[in-house]
Order: structure tokens, then sequence, then C-alpha cells
């Protein structure tokens, strides 16, 4: 199955179960309370998951390392390199 | 001393070192006469540190600054044995490069890194000492996990690469945390198999490897990397990349 197939297929069942409980598809004369918490449903998901998105992409991108000594560790095996193949005789 | 477990071995027979582990790196090169040197400098540090079997294979595609020249001086210096040189004509791409690559290493894994040195050769040792640990069939090196991260991006890019990464990992999640990184090491036979399967270009590339590598069931170890960006040097890949990369993550996603 492919990843879209899997999306597809996650989405209906959701939606599926979301209309069984909301529309009552199959009257089972679910209480109303489950109906009115039910029908807003995919609205709250979405801004849920809006929400998580922002809040990970951000955490992360504020959290993204600089790696500051890795860079000047390069730069001075750089000079390093320089001196020792210039000794064995490479023309730069 | 990971590559030299098997010492009575090893001292019987110290030239042929028949049974041990042997790692072909790969570097593709176009226009990196500067970086080219650096780079092979630093692996032939870190190689002999960690007493290793290696060989390293440079491709140039007829870079017009003398990249050519700069690795024939380097094979005089360190050995043919060491240092391979399998040039092509003119400039056909990575991927290719790739695949010209494998056909001409001899090792039973192959390392695969930019010659930019935004890649550390530091990093390899701890890519074998991974490998060995799982037998994992692939080892990525990851910027997005532990001590891993970047030097030289600015907040724009940092958010372009987390989004995308994050965009990524909810479509494909693919049990890796650096898809479009190309900082590798395969079993040579996983790889072959890998390149024989993917078909796109560029960064994609590079995702469809560790997205299809998971379809195959094979098992991908991570390493943490500092990724400098290059100093010396142009950008190739550049122009649409995130229209190209939109593009490439849809096709996974409908086709994987
Ligand atoms: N043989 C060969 N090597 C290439 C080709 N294009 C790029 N390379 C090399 O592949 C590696 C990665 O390319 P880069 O230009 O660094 O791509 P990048 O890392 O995405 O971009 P920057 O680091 O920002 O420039 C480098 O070692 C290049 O020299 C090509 O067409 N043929
Ligand atoms: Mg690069």
């Amino acid at each position: 199955m492919t990843k879209l197939a899997e999306w597809l297929f996650g989405i209906s069942v959701v939606g599926a179960l979301w209309g069984v409980v909301t529309f009552d598809l199959l009257g089972l004369r679910l209480p109303a309370a489950w109906q009115e918490v039910a029908w807003p449903m995919p609205v709250y998901l979405l801004v849920a998951f809006g929400c998580y998105s922002l809040a990970t992409v951000g955490y992360r991108v504020a959290t993204f390392n600089d790696c500051e000594e890795a860079a000047r560790e390069l730069q001075e095996q750089i000079q390093e390199a320089r001196v020792d193949l210039r000794r064995k005789g490479l023309r730069f | 001393r990971f590559c030299t477990s098997n010492m009575a071995s090893r001292r019987s027979s110290e030239k042929s070192r028949t049974g041990t582990d042997k790692y072909s790196v790969l570097l593709p090169t176009y226009n990196e006469r500067e970086n080219l040197p650096l780079i092979v400098w630093l692996l032939v540090k870190y190689f002999g540190e960690s007493e290793c079997n290696y060989e390293i294979i440079i491709i140039d595609d007829g870079s017009p600054d003398g990249t050519l020249e700069m690795a024939d001086q380097l094979q005089k210096i360190y050995g043919s044995d060491k240092i391979l040189l399998r040039p092509r004509a003119k400039k056909l791409g990575l991927g290719t490069a790739y695949i010209h690559g494998i056909q001409h290493a001899t090792g039973n894994y192959i390392i695969i890194m930019d010659a930019d040195l935004s890649h550390h050769p530091k990093f390899i040792p701890e890519f074998i000492r991974k490998q060995k640990e799982g037998n994992y069939d692939l080892v990525s090196g990851t910027r997005y996990k532990g001590d891993g991260g970047v030097y030289g991006w600015d907040l724009r890019r940092k958010l372009i690469s987390r989004g995308a990464n994050f965009v990524t990992q909810v479509l494909l999640r693919p049990g890796a945390s650096d898809l479009t990184g190309s900082f590798r090491l395969y079993k040579k036979e996983v790889l072959e198999r890998l390149v024989e399967k993917c078909v796109s270009k560029g960064y994609v590339f590079q995702m469809e490897m560790i997205v299809r590598a998971r379809q195959l069931g094979y098992t991908i170890g991570e390493v943490p990397i500092s990724f400098v960006d290059r100093v010396y040097g142009e950008s190739k890949l550049g122009g649409n990349e995130i229209v190209s990369f939109l593009k490439g993550l849809l096709t996974l996603f409908a086709t994987t």
C-alpha cells in the first residue's frame, strides 16, 4: 500500500466514524451529547494539528544546533592540511 | 580499534588483510579544486587513525577548474591503491556519478559524501562503529538529532530545512531523521540494489534512497553530524530547489 493509499484509508475510516456519530447513520440512537461533541471535531483536529506543526517546527528551528566549534576545528585542520600537503609536494 | 579486532590474523598476514572489511569512499567532484586536497587529507588522516582498509574513488565530471589535475597530484602523493581516479568527460550529474563509482569500488562497504568539506571525515569512524554495532544495512548521518547541527545557515534556511523535514516525516514516515543529507555508509550490495531502484534526481534522490531502503526492509542506523556549509567554490544545486523537492516528495508519497 502506498503512503497515499494509507492516508486515504485512514481518512475514510475516521470520516466514516464521524458520520456515524454525527448523523447517526446506523440509527444507534447515541446520546445527544456525543453528537454535539462530534460534529465540530474535524475542525478541532485540524486546528490542533496546525498548532502542533507550528510548535514543533518552531521549536526545532530554535534548537537547531549551530556548530561553531566544528567550523573552527575545520578551519584549523585546513591550515594544517595545507602545510602538510605542501611539504609532500602538492602544488595548490 | 574496530577495524583490527582480529589481531591474530592481522599479525600473521599483515599484507593481505583478507577477511577484513574494506571501505570505498565515493567522492563526486565538480569544480572542487580547492576542496579536494583538503578532504582527501582529512580522509587519509581519519582512516589512518582507525586502521581501516579503504580506498578513495574520485569521480570528476570534466571540471573546468582543473580538479582532475589536482586529483592526479594527490594520487602521486598517496598512491594509486588509495586514490582511484574514475573521471568522466562531461557533467552527467550526481546520480550517475554514484553508479559509475560503485562499478569501480572494490570495498564491501561504500561511503558516499560530498567533496565540499560540508561532510567531515571525522564522523566516518563513528559510522563504521555504528554499522558494526547493529549490523545495519546503511548508516545515515543526521543533522537533526542529538549533537547534529549546521553551521553558516541563517534563520530562513533553517526554517525551510526544518519545515521540509517535518512535512516529509508526516507524509512518508520514513524511519530516519535526515532524508536529504548525502553523508551515508552502505553495504555494497544494498547500495547497488537501491541505486537500481531509484529514479529521482538531486535532493530527492537521497530521500528516495532512504524511503526505498525502508520499503525493502533494510535496517538504518543514524549518526549525528555537524554540517558546515561549503567554504570554497560555488553551490551547484540552486534555482527552483523547493519546487522540485515538493514534486519529488509528492511523487514518493503517491508511489511508495
Ligand atoms: N561528478 C559530479 N559531481 C558533482 C556534480 N554535481 C555536483 N557534484 C559534486 O557533488 C557534491 C555535492 O554537490 P554540491 O554542489 O555541494 O551540492 P549541495 O551540497 O546541495 O550544495 P552546496 O553545498 O550549497 O553547494 C560536491 O562534491 C560536488 O562537487 C556532477 O554533475 N558530477
Ligand atoms: Mg554541498
